[in-house]
């Protein structure tokens, strides 16, 4: 068996690759209704807490702002430890898949929160004014005329953290879900083989990519704009 | 609530544990190092190949970063780490870390490089180029320090998410700040020493994180 | 002169130690159209601004037909402002929508006419400012003169009983001017009610019913606009006059 043969098979293993397909399946199906929660959790979080900080309340700002600091300064597999391993001590087990979404929903929402805020600062002081000047009050001018200029805005950068974190599923396999990189780990262990990696590898890239592709279209048509 | 604190924020153990998590920062710090100087050198180089004239350097320079983007950190180091062996490279978990991340944050590099070399006006490559500087020079002396003004904000919170990066290297058992405080966890059954390294990362990355937020006030239009 | 439509009374507006309004008093009367001149920094857009309180006065009233929009609460300040039309510099039209939704958002959400006839009352609008046909085009895509006369249409909408205007030429070409004017020489004609800050002058000298000579946070001197451009009083306006001119 010379190298490159030998490569193949330890790496590109056809009957490893069809005997865990079926498991790889379940773990990309996981994965990908893992982001959606995350996603679906950060962006509305995010989103509702930048508008609440455009009211101007010291004190509610003050948590926000100490909020999304250490939403963004925390490594997410700390918190996602001290929830999995800290709160069985309180008798609370929380199960693998909520520790994921609560926490990357959580840090998901604290950049979030900055990138629409930093959206809302960048609307211009004018259209606000306008709004106000044709009798809309506070809360339909934001609504109506800041919030979708501010999201548009926030749109590219929000997409890059969006996939930055979804692809933070893969830390699951530490707390044992099934999702991807679980999968291709646990069959790795089996079989002996690297193969499972690759074809873990491979399942990213497929779910991943079309995230990638978007921000690379996003970006284009930023650029057209301008 | 006393269980809790007990639990969570107990100052004993926090204090017992002490010497292991620094022991474990330090780790993080000579990872931060590593990861950071090679990411971005890498960053550059994927850079000035993906800005190159010549499609066939920029269009693998573009794969290249795009394949590392979609691909999760921890999955590349997983592969380094226990996949390589297969193919008779054995390799150190401090070495799989720092090239898994290394990779991973060339890419993240390149794109924050493109985007501030693609800030900096065309004229000054003309007028620096009129002035007889080489296209070498003129990437050293003109383009670059402009472009690297220009995305300052963007270079300095990706580094933070480097250092946050780093935690994982926890799962290949690299005793870095986060292996050693989970350690600690599992030999006295409690948590504070996992919070206390959240307190490390929070002391150390707050202040970047805030400098991140003043910076980058505005998005542009 | 009856009651007028617009009244400022011993207006002072300060941002911290700087006093930038200093006693103003003015009357506009129903269907008068008052033109405000002066150097930069005289206070003229802040006045004009305290008008509809986008800038909060420090003391002293403004009567909108009678009522005081200076002393009113937050939920009142809102229907009043519908009563005074505002028209800025920079436009800002809102550039995620289109000209018709431009025209209708505040008549459904502020006014809460029902859709239909927000629509109806846009189009008509769009249409005394000549722009009908470009009723469906994003803002982005109209020339200056074209969005001006959007705003116009976005305040007209509203059914206002006066009509603000702040420097609503100065972001032009000049070749776009003219349009700008029309539209208001329009608006003066039917009877429209209006404040004028702008440094247009000859169109004040052919449009204006009177014209207010501002410096330093006062009144200098009013009058017609054949007194104060051919023969002004006072020194201050005289030496603006000239610099103008010159």
């Amino acid at each position: 068996m010379d190298g490159l043969d030998r490569f193949l098979t330890t790496f590109f293993n056809a009957r490893i690759f069809a005997r865990y397909l079926p498991d790889m399946l379940a773990g990309v199906w996981t994965t990908i209704w893992l982001a959606a929660a995350v996603i679906a959790l950060g962006l509305s979080l995010g989103l509702l807490l930048a508008c609440l900080r455009a009211y101007g309340w010291r004190l509610a700002n003050f948590f926000i702002i100490c909020f999304a600091d250490m939403g963004r300064a925390l490594p997410p597999l700390v918190l996602i430890l001290i929830i999995y391993f800290g709160l069985p001590g309180l008798g609370l087990r929380v199960p693998g898949p909520l520790v994921l979404i609560l926490v990357l929903g959580t840090v998901l929402a604290a950049f979030a929160e900055e990138i629409f805020w930093a959206g809302l600062t960048s609307v211009p002081k004018g259209q606000w004014e306008a709004g106000r000047a044709t009798g809309l009050g506070f809360t339909q001018t934001l609504v109506q005329i800041a919030l979708p200029q501010a999201a548009r805005l926030a749109l590219p950068p929000l997409v890059n953290r969006v996939l930055a974190i979804s692809k933070m599923t893969a830390l699951g396999s530490v707390i044992g879900v099934s999702e991807i990189l679980s999968v291709a780990s646990t069959a790795q262990s089996f079989t002996g083989s690297a193969a499972p990696l690759t074809m873990g590898a491979i399942a990213y890239v497929i779910v991943f990519l079309p995230l990638v592709v978007l921000t690379r279209l996003l970006e284009r048509r930023f650029a057209w704009k301008v | 609530m006393q269980d809790f604190i007990r639990l969570f924020f107990n100052l004993e153990v926090m204090a017992q544990t002490l010497p292991l998590l620094m022991q474990g920062l330090w780790m993080t710090a000579k990872l931060c190092a590593a990861v950071i100087g090679l990411g971005l050198v890498g960053g550059l180089f994927l850079a000035l190949g993906a800005l190159s004239h010549r499609r066939w350097l920029r269009w693998p320079a573009f794969a290249l970063i795009d394949f590392l983007r979609a691909l999760p950190p921890l999955v590349l180091l997983i592969f380094i780490y226990s996949g390589l062996p297969f193919a008779g490279l054995a390799i150190s978990p401090f070495a799989a870390v720092a090239v898994a991340f290394f990779l991973n944050n060339s890419a993240y590099y390149a794109e924050i490089y493109r985007a501030g070399i693609q800030s900096v006006p065309t004229g000054q490559t003309e007028a620096a180029r009129a002035c007889g500087l080489t296209t070498g020079q003129t990437l050293a002396h003109v383009v670059l320090p402009q472009a690297v003004r220009n995305v300052l904000p963007d270079l300095l919170s990706n580094t933070v998410e480097v250092v946050k990066l780093t935690s994982l290297a926890s799962v290949v058992s690299l005793a870095e700040l986060l292996y050693s405080a989970n350690m600690a966890r599992s030999l006295t059954y409690n948590a504070s020493p996992l919070v206390l390294a959240a307190l490390v990362y929070l002391v150390l990355l707050w202040p970047l994180v805030r400098l991140v937020s003043r910076y980058q006030r505005r998005l542009a239009a | 002169m009856s009651r007028p439509m617009l009244e400022i009374v011993a207006l002072e507006k300060s941002f911290g130690d700087l006093k930038v309004l200093r006693d103003i008093n003015l009357r506009v009367a129903t269907g008068e159209m008052v033109f405000v001149i002066g150097p930069s920094g005289s206070g003229k857009s802040t006045m004009l601004r305290c008008c509809n309180r986008l800038e909060e006065p420090t003391s002293g009233a403004i009567l909108i037909d009678g009522k005081d929009i200076v002393g009113c609460s937050s939920s009142a300040l809102n229907r009043m402002r519908l009563e005074v039309g505002m028209v800025f510099q920079g436009f800002h039209l809102y550039p995620h929508m289109n000209v018709v939704a431009n025209v209708m958002l505040a008549q459904i959400k502020a006014l809460k006419r029902p859709k239909d006839e927000a629509r109806e009352r846009a189009l008509a609008m769009l249409d005394r400012v000549g722009l009908r046909h470009r009723a469906e085009t994003m803002p982005t895509q109209l020339s200056g003169g074209q969005q001006q006369r959007v705003a116009i249409a976005r305040a007209l909408a509203l059914d206002p009983k006066v009509m603000l205007f702040d420097e609503p030429t100065s972001a032009l070409d000049p070749e776009l001017v003219g349009s700008v004017l029309a539209v208001m020489k329009d608006l003066k004609d039917s009877g429209m009610t209006m404040l004028v800050v702008s440094h247009e002058m000859g169109f004040a000298r052919e449009a204006a019913d009177r014209v207010v000579f501002m410096d330093g946070g006062l009144v200098v001197e009013e009058g017609p606009p054949e007194q104060i451009f051919a023969n002004p009083k006072a020194e201050r306006t005289q030496a603006f006059l000239s610099r103008v001119r010159a």
